[in-house]
């Protein structure tokens, strides 16, 4: 009987163990005790053309600060925006009617959120409501394309000088980049003749 | 050629045939399941058998585990400057995968071989035909407790393994190569989602807990009854039960986390 006693003892520390376990796995490491503030927190909408990877459960900060989280994300298939659907905690209910919402990226190449940049109204965001300034998401290929294009047209005007450098020591020079490429050729031709003749 | 055209015939037979004793047998395991909620007793003590004595392993295996996973990605990250991500990195490992499957295989070499040694030498000595000449079904009174009991104590041996793995990492990332603490762990919360990885690591683990425990008692009761036949089962049991681990964890791993 004794012995019984001892063992089950030590099979209920043994119950009570896994359960610690559990709840530390579930509180401490685990986003279970910020997710149950969805409850009570109100409803926001914001409208992007390109939400990038913007995922649901992606934060929502202000000022560096989470005040929420993304809950839905959907495709409009009328005016081909994607409508966002933020949950913010009941706590922040004073965000002015003339916030920015941006898509952000944490670090370089850190998972994307939600900025919120308070305006200065005096009227606040209520459940439901929609946050009408918005800017996009920054895809980084977009960005990307857009510097090699830019690179692209520089360096096609940069071009231009080395092939009038022979004919710099060339008295007769005051080439201007607007030059016409007739120009150009006659003066190379006229170089080249030059530098034939020496 | 027809000879080895036979042996292969012949090992395919006795493999299906097996299998299919193996089904028949859980089968009439789980119809045991009311009677071991009666008899409470033979139930606790299994338990403390499978469960209770793999405590001291599971948990120091766990913490090595963790402060080796700690060290190692460390050095990787930070060659990257992300040693923030450390705590992320050791936990996700840890509740996804390392803890369901290295605490299984623990689990069959620590319970599962004795459970098979226990219910073999039971037979080769006819304990078991002794009982069924009493009228007392064997499945019910030996087999039936010693399954659930392996069953119950498999996730909450994963749950204690990750979380002293989840210590051990904080301890050598915090405390000996010092990553920030504050980061450690609020990035791993930010990470870790409950639903997605720790209540699927807790299905791995439950899931490993009837494979693994089936295989051990079924290799038991199939043992040839003689001393020979009782060792090799238990060398079948825990061969069988650590391949049927990983391969079960890989199919776990593609149903769970394989669409994304």
């Amino acid at each position: 009987m004794q012995q019984s006693k001892v063992l089950e003892t030590w099979v209920g520390l043994f119950v009570v163990l896994g359960i610690v376990s559990l709840f530390f796995l579930a509180m401490k490491v685990s986003n279970l005790a910020d997710l149950h503030v969805k409850d009570d927190s109100y409803r926001l909408f914001a409208r992007f053309q390109n939400v990038g990877s913007l995922r649901e459960r992606a934060p929502v900060s202000m000022a560096g600060v989470r005040i929420g989280r993304v809950s839905s994300i959907r495709f409009d298939n009328k005016t081909y925006d994607a409508v966002v659907e933020m949950r913010i905690e009941p706590q922040f209910n004073t965000i002015p009617t003339d916030t920015t919402a941006n898509i952000l990226t944490a670090g370089l190449l850190g998972e994307q959120y939600i900025g919120l940049s308070a305006g200065a109204e005096e009227a606040y965001f209520k459940d439901g409501d929609e946050i009408e300034l918005s800017q996009s998401a920054l895809v980084l290929e977009e960005v990307i394309s857009r510097f090699l294009f830019n690179k692209a047209e520089g360096g096609s005007e940069k071009k231009d000088s080395p092939q009038s450098n022979p004919s710099e020591d060339d008295h007769s020079e005051h080439k201007t980049k607007g030059a016409s490429v007739k120009d150009e050729v006659v003066t190379n031709a006229d170089h080249k003749k030059k530098s034939g003749a020496r | 050629m027809l000879d080895s055209t036979q042996t292969l015939g012949r090992n395919t037979l006795q493999r299906l045939e097996k299998l299919g004793r193996s089904c028949l047998f859980i089968l009439r395991v789980l119809t045991g399941f009311p009677d071991v909620f009666l008899r409470f007793r033979l139930l606790t003590a299994q338990i403390y058998s499978v469960g209770v004595l793999s405590i001291v392993i599971v948990s120091v295996s766990g913490f090595f585990v963790g402060m080796v996973l700690s060290l190692q990605g460390y050095n990787v990250l930070s060659d990257f400057g992300a040693e923030q991500t450390l705590g992320v990195m050791v936990a996700a490992s840890l509740v996804r995968e390392l803890g369901p499957v290295v605490t299984a295989l623990l689990f069959a070499g620590r319970a599962g071989s004795a459970l098979t040694a226990e219910i073999g030498l039971m037979k080769a000595t006819e304990q078991l035909s002794g009982m069924e000449m009493m009228a007392v079904d064997p499945l019910r009174r030996i087999i039936s407790p010693r399954f659930f009991a392996g069953v119950i104590s498999m996730p909450l041996l994963a749950a204690l393994f990750s979380m002293v793995g989840v210590i051990g990492g904080y301890f050598v990332g915090v405390d000996l190569l010092g990553v920030d603490e504050g980061a450690f762990w609020s990035q791993m919360r930010a990470k870790i989602d409950f639903h997605d990885d720790i209540i699927n690591g807790i299905i791995k683990s439950f899931v490993f807990g009837v494979v693994v425990t089936w295989i051990a008692v079924f290799e038991g009761y199939d043992a040839l009854p003689t001393s020979e036949g009782v060792g090799r089962a238990t060398t079948r049991s825990v061969v069988y039960s650590a391949l049927a681990v990983l391969a079960w964890d890989f199919v776990l791993t593609a149903m769970m986390y394989g669409d994304k």
